[in-house]
């Protein structure tokens, strides 16, 4: 599709409505002014340093393959220390990379709804990230997009590439001030994982409470590729709303989404993660744990559809309710279009069971102590496919999560 | 250490245990035999003080301690511990995880001597890193449960049916460190610890030497004896003829 064809059609989804999660004037967030640039993570304002360390992000860059920073909406740092990475803003590739605009809105359709039509028609940015064919690029990449400014509407188009046979583990953290009362995330990300290529993607949304946010990603998946969702989400959201997908269109391609929510005050989510198990022998496991207290509300959702020779796709989605006033919706859904299929799912709500905590008791545990551990013990998803220093990291960022609500 | 006298339980409201006096002694072993629904596992859940057994009446302490209103953990602390016969499944805290608690160690890493403690009871590192009884088999969670008592050290403990559902050769191996953990192997003036097993078929009882027996019927204790008679007599005859096997001998004093 050309440039104006996207225009067009994104022109024509301006006012569509989205699916599902309830409608938000996008017109009531503004752009905002241009952020200097800075030449390290470190000149970053003290106040916001702990909001980074929240997100998952090193200012000091150890152990780092790459860092990118985009404050409101500008891009404010960005920066690559291994060869066969590439990393930048969206806007800058495009530039860049004449082939790269073959990419855009090939994974999430442009006029899906108004907020992709507005990523299109009122990009900010966003960022870009390649490994070259054949590269592992073990150390993880970083990148944070970053809220500041009351009002603002964030709009960002990531686009995510692994060449043949690479390698690429990424972990984002979305972040905002502590001074900001109401802002908007509209994020598009597409990622593209080729031929025997590996993704890991570990998302940590920071939020607060007056955030709406709307991420719309899509993932495709070649022969033998696999890519690999962390999501983590600890702190209260106004109203977060998405829903995932991977296609599953190669042989043996995988996916894994794994989501750990912990909802609590007022915050609205509407979560779900997607796979099309397009390929032969392709694969899927998803894999959720929510726990709604105060007045949460959380919908979560999870969908395997299978088409292709041999797919096979495990749902397993858990709940655990922490308060007679919040809401969980569990809806696991299966698609089957044909005999040679393996799809299944289990789910689960309830609350923390009186004889776990006996049990704990009896060990010399309080009860307050015990229950602590059970919840942390329902958080507690085996974190697969990263590099051993990469999975333990995740845990400690999850832990750090865990401790600042419990 | 443990005295208990004329205590009366309730559970949801229904009278299980009525006047019931026993005495465990520092440095004893009791075997508490009886049929099904008789009461035994509710009294050991109400010496340890789960919520739901309701005491209305009676006494009981625990190393002098007046324990009746102590939350469970506070019994613990006083140096009481359990062998649960159907614990739960607790997703995502392991094993291992659960010998730290019961060791009352806050890191995440085992102590090394407990590692070597899990490789007597056949229990692997692998096996520490799975959650804690999803799945285990039924030898399994007895030598789990044994394990976490080694951990946490009791100066009393508890076990309820610990031959159930065990293999022969598995009970040879938890009648052994059972025996270590209730001070069998010391002489009896070196005995510190003390000890109450529930058990249905008694074969536990070749593996560990205990002091005293008892059969429960219907919310008492009905008689009380020497093991080897006790055990004798219940395996051949049944429990309620042992009872009357013991009043009669009562009789005849």
């Amino acid at each position: 599709m050309t440039k104006k064809e996207l225009i067009e059609r994104a022109g024509r989804a301006k006012t569509k409505k989205a699916a599902l999660g309830e409608d938000i004037a996008i017109e009531n967030f503004v752009t905002g002014r241009e952020h200097d640039a800075l030449n390290s993570l470190d000149e970053f304002p003290e106040e916001y340093q702990q909001d980074l360390l929240d997100a998952g992000i090193e200012p000091s860059e150890k152990d780092r393959s790459g860092s990118f920073l985009q404050r409101d909406c500008s891009v404010v740092f960005s920066t690559v220390k291994y060869p066969g990475l590439e990393l930048m803003s969206t806007t800058d590739a495009l530039k860049e990379h004449d082939w790269l605009k073959g990419y855009l809105w090939k994974a999430v359709p442009v006029d899906m709804d108004k907020y992709t039509a507005e990523v299109e028609l009122e990009q900010t940015h966003g960022y870009f990230i390649r490994s070259e064919a054949g590269k592992k690029v073990t150390m993880p990449v970083q990148s944070c997009l970053f809220i500041t400014t009351d009002k603002i509407g964030q709009k960002v188009h990531n686009i995510i590439i692994a060449e043949e046979d690479s390698e690429l583990h990424i972990i984002t953290g979305c972040s905002v001030s502590h001074a900001v009362n109401s802002a908007l995330h509209l994020g598009v990300s597409e990622f593209y994982v080729k031929k025997g290529a590996k993704i890991t993607f570990t998302m940590i949304h920071n939020w607060s409470r007056g955030m709406e946010v709307r991420p719309r990603s899509a993932v495709v998946i070649e022969d033998d590729g696999a890519f690999i969702s962390n999501y983590i989400l600890m702190t209260p959201v106004k109203s977060l709303q998405m829903y995932p997908t991977a296609y599953c269109v190669g042989r043996n391609a995988r996916a894994t989404f794994q989501t750990i929510i912990y909802a609590h005050g007022d915050t609205k989510i509407d979560s779900g993660s997607r796979a099309v198990l397009r390929g032969e022998g392709s694969r899927s496991e998803i894999i959720s744990r929510v726990i709604a207290a105060d007045n949460a509300t959380v919908i979560a959702r999870s969908d395997v559809i299978g088409e292709g020779a041999n797919a096979k796709g495990h749902i397993e989605c858990r709940g655990l309710m922490l308060s007679d006033t919040a809401e969980v919706d569990s809806i696991p859904e299966l698609k089957a279009t044909r005999k040679d299929l393996d799809l299944s799912h289990e789910a689960a709500v309830g609350k923390v069971a009186e004889e776990e905590i006996q049990y704990l008791m009896a060990r010399g545990l309080s009860e307050e102590e015990a229950t602590s551990v059970i919840i942390r013990g329902f958080l507690n998803v085996d974190i697969t496919g990263l590099p051993d220093a990469l999975a333990r990291e995740t845990k400690k960022m999850f832990d750090m999560s865990l401790e600042k609500v419990m | 250490m443990l005295e208990i006298k004329d205590l009366t339980v309730e559970v949801k409201g229904k009278e299980i245990i009525r006047d019931l006096t026993l005495n465990i002694e520092r440095g004893e072993v009791h075997v508490l035999f009886g049929p099904n629904g008789c009461g035994k596992t509710t009294l050991l859940m109400t010496i340890l003080g789960l919520p739901n057994y309701k005491v209305t009446g009676g006494i009981m302490t625990f190393k002098g301690v007046d324990i009746i209103n102590l939350p469970t953990n506070e019994r613990v602390k006083l140096g009481m511990g359990m062998s649960f016969q159907h614990p739960p499944v607790i997703r995502g805290v392991k094993l291992g995880d659960m010998v730290n608690i019961a060791q009352g160690r806050k890191e995440e890493r085992i102590d090394e001597n407990l590692i070597v403690l899990a490789k007597r009871l056949n229990i692997s590192v692998d096996f520490l890193n799975r959650d804690v009884n999803l799945g285990f088999s039924g030898g399994e969670v007895k030598r789990s449960e044994i394990l976490q008592l080694l951990a946490q050290s009791p100066d009393f403990i508890m076990f309820d049916e610990p031959d159930s559902g065990v293999d022969v050769e598995n009970i040879e191996l938890i009648g052994g460190i059972m025996s270590e953990l209730l001070d069998r192997n010391k002489r009896p003036s070196k005995r510190k610890k003390a000890g109450l097993i529930i058990t249905h078929s008694g074969s536990i009882m070749r593996h560990i030497k205990v002091d005293r027996a008892h059969v429960m019927l219907e919310g008492r204790i009905a008689c009380s004896g020497m093991p080897d008679e006790i055990t004798k007599n219940v395996m051949e005859s049944g429990f309620e003829k042992c009872v009357e096997l013991c009043s009669k001998e009562v009789g005849t004093e």
